[in-house]
């Protein structure tokens, strides 16, 4: 026999979690232990978790309050002013009213409020993307999983035609086709990501639909649309948590490479993609905060977004749970 | 069967197969001349198992003879292959939605895994007051108090009902499935190994409880179990099956002192007891079979100290041995084992043709 | 008298978790003779499990084994390096779980496995290992091992597959073996199988075992001595007739009742009343105490394991032959 560490975890019965097994005292113990108290307590075991949960919390607060935070507002012409172009970090404006903390750009605009502004765009596209890909995704997955036969197929050899093209592919098509915008690129990025949430939900609700609770809901005689929203989407809810989090950093990035490359967005409203991509050109010749502060702010965005994602992956796996 | 009443519940030669169908690929290759076919369960084979109200029937047998599969096409979960299901003497398929509806909540399960069988995000009332509150037995306002009064028949606190179910214990969560099947107001439970996960001291107070309930509420039973201890002290009648089909039935009394088929002898000579002590155990040979191949005539027959070629070739049919006693064994037919059965054998039996 | 195979003294396994100390072993002692069946009884959360791992150093953090001896022919197991552990498990101590696959890797074949078991406690070559793997298969009452030996674990059913995990532990002829629950997962016919196996094997090699379960009726056929544990701790420590026959502690006696082949068919079987307590909180004195017909004011102290007519109880109020008299009354 090798040498096999095992824990009691894994010899049934779950040894000695007070929740499980025998313990009759353990139902006063934890008087009002939702799932949703375990689930905050056990993300706050991991301190890199929380320092990425508070970063990203800080971000997410600059990008909500930029109008306020920002020191200039960038996207008004008045406010510029030309002679205060590819100025380096630290320097003060012309007309010595404030400090370009992280320099300018060659229109003169405040990078820190550039990114500020840009990083309300870039999130704001993301998240809203996320959630539209996610409640399509879902709702699909979940019809796929519970109908089985047709209609599982169906949508699966979709979502599997779909997910074989790279994104940037599908992406770069669908804004050739509608033109830029914030609405257009929302649509190309749901157009994206649909189909991993709709697999993943499709997984977890395959697994969920062979349990004895959905065996129970249907000798109840429940209603269908009942058993399939209230009963089994709640069960199917901890891997898409993790893969919608993951995804808001994929979609962020996706959408920062599509504005790199010069589609989707329209100047007016750049995220920090373009911002990048208008520093492009500085970036050899010294004047390297065009490009480089906007980029530094979105690692930090996307790797805090990893951060919580990663950590909620954990707590949320039912293998690691009891 | 006594009096004009048809049984409560009634299954007429029953079957459910489970058919993995070939994939795209097996499918090419067939056409080249692979001889690949679907695979095909037959999980319960022509059972026929009539249960009058009042009794408690055990449905007894080891893995893979189908009771669970019974078990479900008994509450309907699974609809049969072959074979008709009979509530109160209407057929359920031929009923009307809202008939169906309501034979439907007069027949419930118990299940058997109590971690599994209650969903882990909702909340006890919820558990237990979702159903009467959508079929309209019990007002929303009324919800709570209902739950509470069915918490508290089945033993459990009452304040308790806001709690997750991962916040009980193992025997409480089985308490908690027993009041949601109460709750739709049964007439019919039928209890998928309901005790089989639970510590024996648990287990004594759950089974106690189901005699409780049986008395007060007048419920019938139909116990699925492998424990035949459970089985003899629960029961008014046994069914034994072996392989999807059913090989004895007799009252619990006359089935433990006198088994009849050669399968069920074997099972009560092999359980563990606490009063038989250092003893030899002295096995019968060989695997069960797996239900995909199952032995041709008679399922039981590679096992049997007692085959006769005849067993290879013919399945023997459940017939009536004595009153209210049914076994499936050609050795019924005529007198040659080494234990004589225990009654003689019907009038119109052949003359069985051994070597 | 000969040296015990296996002497356990005040076992004491806890686990440090972020609710509190889990006592989940707590002053465990016992022995085991070669060719003798030991049986460890109790129901979940008994501790009866993680004294079969604590035997074979396999508890891992938040738990740690924090007082005791557990003396394997005379030497400290506690004392043991992990470069000494490997020569003793697997070797001298060998574990049977209760589901075969924590045994069987499912990636590779049957010989491989055994083949490589073998090979790491004793140099032969691989000829060798095979042939002692074949005889170990036959030993079990496989059916044509040949054979057997090329398949992968997927391919056995649940009885032969705890079989097969059954003669790996037998390979390197270990002075111990613990079973934990090996037969709770199969079925009847099965079960008398395995258990017929294993008596068998006892007797013939001398090895010492461990048979953990919750079945009373399993240890009645199979076991020499008992072990009844509850909370942790050892309640009755006897011989199977003893115990069996005359239990001392009330939740000895209770469970022996509420069993229902005891009881007159239809009528309430005798239960136990409430729940075994939480290990991370213990009510003070006698675990069983809050459920227990007989306790009084003394029982808020611990009891100790007293020697009473030739076996060990911990109760302060112990059920003698005398006291029958009175219950029946």
């Amino acid at each position: 026999m090798s040498d096999e560490r095992v824990t009691p975890d894994a010899a049934p019965p779950p040894h000695p979690s007070p929740w499980n097994g025998e313990g009759g005292g353990s139902a006063q113990a934890n008087a009002e232990e939702t799932p949703f108290y375990r689930i905050v307590a056990d993300f706050a075991a991991s301190r890199i978790a929380l320092v990425g949960l508070v970063i990203f919390a800080v971000i997410l607060a600059a990008a909500l309050f930029a109008p306020l935070l920002s020191p200039q507002n960038p996207y008004d012409l008045a406010q510029l002013d030309v002679m205060d172009s590819r100025l380096a970090p630290g320097a003060q404006s012309a007309d010595g009213k404030f400090t370009f903390w992280l320099g300018t750009d060659d229109q003169g605009r405040d990078m820190l409020s550039a990114i500020f502004y840009g990083l309300r765009i870039s999130i704001g596209v993301g998240v809203a993307s996320t959630l539209c890909a996610l409640a399509i995704g879902t709702t699909l997955g979940l019809l796929a999983a519970f109908f089985g036969g047709r209609v599982d197929s169906l949508i699966m050899r979709v979502a599997d035609i779909q997910l074989s093209f790279p994104a940037i592919l599908i992406a770069l098509i669908l804004l050739a086709v509608l033109g830029q915008g914030v609405d257009k690129i929302i649509v190309a990025l749901v157009a994206v990501q649909w189909a991993y949430y709709a697999r993943t939900v499709r997984g977890s609700a395959l697994v969920e639909r062979r349990k004895e609770y959905m065996d129970a809901a249907a000798c109840l005689a429940l209603p269908t649309r009942r058993i399939v929203f209230r009963h089994l989407l709640p069960n199917c809810l901890p891997p898409l948590i993790v893969v919608a989090t993951v995804q808001v950093a994929a979609a962020i990035t996706l959408e920062a490479t599509l504005s790199f490359l010069g589609l989707g967005l329209p100047i007016t409203e750049p995220s920090l993609g373009l911002l990048i991509s208008n520093g492009f050109t500085y970036l050899l010749s010294g004047k390297y905060w065009i490009s480089f502060f906007p980029g530094i702010a979105l690692l930090v965005t996307i790797v805090s977004i990893n951060l919580v994602g990663d950590q909620l992956r954990d707590v949320l796996n039912p293998r690691l749970q009891r | 069967m006594n009096g004009a009443q048809p049984p409560l519940l009634e299954l007429r030669g029953v079957s459910k197969r489970f058919v993995k169908s070939l994939d795209a690929a097996a499918r090419i290759a067939n056409l080249f001349g692979a001889n690949a076919r679907d695979e095909v369960v037959h999980a319960v084979d022509g059972v026929d198992l009539a249960i009058r109200q009042g009794e408690v029937v055990g449905l007894v047998g080891e893995s893979g003879c189908g009771k669970s599969t019974l078990g479900r096409l008994a509450v309907g979960l699974y609809t049969p292959s072959e074979g008709r299901r009979f509530w109160r003497g209407e057929d359920v398929a031929t009923l009307a939605p809202a008939a169906r509806r309501r034979a439907q909540l007069a027949i419930q399960m118990i299940f058997q895994d109590p971690y599994a069988s209650l969903n882990p995000r909702m909340r006890v009332q919820d558990i237990v007051g979702e159903a009467p509150v959508v079929h309209g037995l019990v007002g929303k306002s009324a919800q709570r108090e209902y739950v509470a009064s069915l918490l508290e028949r089945v033993g459990l606190d009452a304040s308790l009902m806001r709690r997750f179910p991962h916040q009980f214990s193992g025997g409480q969560r089985a308490r908690i499935g027993i009041a949601r099947a109460l709750a739709v107001r049964p007439e019919f439970l039928v209890c998928d190994e309901a005790v089989a996960a639970l510590d024996v001291s648990i287990q004594a107070q759950v089974l106690n409880l189901f005699i409780r309930l049986r008395e007060e509420l007048g419920l019938t039973y139909l116990f699925i179990s492998h424990d035949l201890g459970v089985v003899q002290h629960l029961s008014d009648r046994v069914v034994i099956m072996y392989l999807g089909r059913v090989v004895e039935t007799a009252p619990t009394e006359a089935l433990y002192e006198q088994p009849n088929h050669p399968y069920t002898q074997a099972l009560l000579a092999e359980v563990p007891r606490i009063d038989a002590r250092h003893r030899r155990f002295a096995a019968i040979e060989g695997e069960i079979p797996s239900p995909l191949a199952p032995p041709p005539g008679c399922h039981f027959h590679p096992r049997c100290l007692h085959a006769m070629p005849r067993c290879k070739i013919e399945r023997p049919t459940l017939r009536e041995i004595a009153p209210g006693r049914l076994s499936a064994c050609h050795l019924n037919d005529g007198n040659d084992r080494n234990d004589p059965p225990p009654v003689a054998a019907a009038p119109d039996t052949e003359v069985a043709n051994e070597a | 008298m000969t040296e015990a195979t296996l002497r356990v003294d005040n076992l004491r396994t806890h686990f440090f978790t972020r609710h509190g100390v889990v006592k989940a072993v707590d002053g465990v002692g016992f022995e085991v003779h070669a060719g003798r069946v030991l049986g460890l009884v109790g129901e979940s959360g008994s501790g009866k499990s993680v004294t079969g791992f604590s035997i074979l150093g396999l508890v891992d953090p938040p738990g740690r084994i924090v007082a005791g001896s557990i003396l394997l022919q005379g030497r400290d197991l506690r004392t043991l390096a992990p470069a000494e552990w490997r020569t003793i498990r697997g070797n001298r101590i060998a574990m049977i779980f209760q589901d075969p696959m924590m045994t069987l890797n499912p990636v590779l074949r049957i010989d491989t496995q055994m083949i490589e078991a073998v090979r790491a406690h004793d140099p032969v070559s691989v000829q060798t290992a095979r042939a002692r793997a074949r005889d170990a298969l036959g030993r079990v009452g496989i059916p044509s091992p040949d054979e057997r030996l090329a398949a992968y674990p997927h391919q056995f059913s649940g009885g032969m597959r705890q079989r097969v995990a059954i003669a790996i532990a037998l390979l390197n002829k270990p002075d111990l073996i613990i079973a934990d629950e090996p037969t709770t997962a199969l079925d009847v016919t099965i079960q008398a199988q395995i258990l017929a196996e294993a008596q068998k094997l006892c007797r013939e090699s001398g090895t010492a075992l461990i048979w953990i379960t919750h079945d009373l009726a399993v240890i009645a056929g199979l076991a020499d001595e008992v072990c009844v544990m509850y909370a942790g701790r050892i309640v009755e420590r006897g011989t199977v007739d003893e115990v069996l026959d005359a239990p001392m502690h009330p939740y000895t006696r209770g469970l022996l009742e509420s069993v229902p082949s005891r009881n007159r068919r239809g009528v309430p079987l005798a239960q136990i009343p409430g729940m075994t307590p939480s290990l991370v909180n213990l009510p003070p004195g006698c675990a069983f105490r809050e459920r227990c017909s007989r306790a009084t004011e003394t029982c808020l102290t611990d009891p100790p394991l007293y020697f009473l007519d030739g076996r060990h109880v911990r109760c302060f109020h112990p059920i003698h032959v005398e006291d029958e008299a009175e219950a029946s009354k």
